[in-house]
């Protein structure tokens, strides 16, 4: 078992199909040339600098950088949920809805994870908390963006179906439940989904990583089920956060419908 | 009965009135005058300033829910969230309703895509009646009805007035007040108007 390193040179050759993809591109005038040309010197420079960063913390190895790194990191994901949304919500709950469902839910797994299952010395040790917090965060970013969206756009659409049934004395939580449920699952089922074609159709990236890295495919296949419980269940919780958070903001105590607390859908 | 103090809509200037059991409301006005963000706001469906009271219900001490049942507004274009017609009806037998509004009995079973506009207009009267509320506040009720379905839907109002339940309805048509009976009251230039003072029967 060993692990093969890659040079500058051998990157440069993985470059090439980059470069095929732009000719295709201006041949065919399909002008994704600019977007391609800027993404790929986002992705190389963007891995090249947490690289260094993640050097730099895993050797410092203090519970306050592994911290800022993790915050930051939720950040990120906090605007990225923000960013996949048609309707946003208004004011500061655009933003912190999904940010704080993602730092509840994925914090509590990650230190359940490192405390008890994983147990690295000292627990907060970066060269696991960091990785494991980034793959819990990243899935389950996925699945509280859909699971928002699926909410926001349903009240809009079915607004009158949902006020016919408060005028009828029914509650909120009544009324919006059916949204409100369907909103939960489609959040969820891109992990179970995944769950399902794990191995089979799909090798998941950690598994396949570690094996690359020389450890036997039995063991890597051990890690990467206990990062699917994780994902899994950190994603069921942040989803359920965002949409019961989502809900009571845009209803009221009065059991009103307040889509006025909904930005318009963005033309696109 | 029905009492607003200093109710505020949204855009409207306080409204104080008070309406006995059995009597009509007819509230007209020019399109986009504020007829509609009265009954949501006599309903509680914005947010609105003031309160209300109905049969010694006072709006602010009970859960809006509670006074939803006893206040019910009918929007002017019903919501359905189910497949089939039945699945949007409270307890009760719609059946002598569905009767004295001239529809099947049958349609109950039938799928909500079928029903034409005049249908769904009578069924979400039907499932609001169903609830036996205080207050009828009804935007628009007959507004794809032909003739003989208003006759129909005037007959089951005045049925009900009579029984006491108070009316509150937006209508174009002022022979439609007068044949419920009804106190004008006009919305316009951002207030309302009674046209005869009090209100009342």
């Amino acid at each position: 078992m060993t692990y093969i390193g890659l040079s500058v040179a051998d990157l440069a050759i993985g470059a090439v199909l980059i470069v095929a993809n732009g000719l295709l591109s201006l041949s065919l005038g399909l002008k994704i040339e600019r977007t391609l040309v800027i993404a790929t010197l986002r992705m190389v420079i963007q891995l090249t600098l947490v690289g260094y960063v993640l050097t730099a913390v895993f050797e410092l190895a203090s519970p306050l950088w592994t911290g800022a790194i993790a915050f930051v990191m939720i950040v990120f994901a906090g605007y990225e949920v923000a960013a996949r949304q048609d309707r946003r919500l208004k004011g500061l709950w655009s933003y912190g809805l999904g940010a704080t469902a993602m730092t509840f839910s994925s914090t509590l797994v990650t230190v359940l994870a490192l405390t008890t299952q994983i147990s690295p010395d000292p627990w907060y040790d970066p060269q696991y908390a960091i990785p494991l917090l980034g793959m819990i965060l990243g899935n389950s970013m996925t699945g509280i963006a859909l699971g928002l969206s699926t909410l926001t756009s349903g009240v809009a659409r079915d607004r009158i179906a949902i006020e016919a049934q408060l005028c009828l004395g029914a509650t909120r939580w009544h009324a919006c439940g059916p949204i409100a449920r369907s909103a939960i699952r489609t959040g969820m089922m891109p992990m179970i989904n995944a769950m399902a074609a794990a191995g089979l159709v799909s090798l998941p990236g950690m598994m396949t990583g570690q094996i690359l890295a020389g450890v036997p495919p039995t063991e890597a296949v051990r890690y990467q089920i206990l990062i699917m419980f994780l994902i899994v269940g950190a994603t069921g919780l942040g989803v359920l956060m965002t949409v019961f958070g989502g809900l009571t903001y845009l209803t009221d105590s009065r059991h009103r419908l307040r889509l006025d607390r909904l930005h318009q859908a963005r033309m696109s | 009965m029905l009492s607003l103090t200093h109710l505020e809509p949204r855009g409207l200037a306080p409204v104080d009135l008070a309406l006995d059991d059995g009597a009509c409301l007819a509230i007209s006005g020019p399109s986009g005058a504020g007829k509609t963000v009265l009954l949501r706001a006599i309903a509680d469906l914005d947010r609105n300033g003031g309160d209300a009271e109905t049969n010694s219900m006072i709006r602010s001490q009970v859960a809006a829910p509670v006074w939803r049942k006893a206040v019910t507004y009918v929007p002017a274009e019903s919501g359905w969230w189910a497949d089939q017609v039945d699945a949007h009806m409270p307890a009760g037998d719609p059946g002598p309703l569905l009767d004295s509004l001239n529809l099947d009995r049958a349609c109950l079973a039938w799928q909500v895509s079928r029903l034409s506009t005049g249908e769904r207009q009578r069924l979400a009267l039907i499932r609001a009646l169903l609830l036996d509320p205080n207050v009828l506040l009804l935007d628009e009720p007959t507004s794809a009805l032909d003739d003989a379905a208003t006759g129909a839907v005037e007959r089951v109002l005045t049925q009900r007035m009579n029984g006491g339940t108070t009316v509150v309805i937006v209508t174009h048509d002022g022979e439609q007040a007068q044949r419920l009976g009804g106190t004008v009251a006009v919305v316009g230039k951002g207030c309302v108007e009674l046209s005869t003072a009090g209100g009342g029967r």
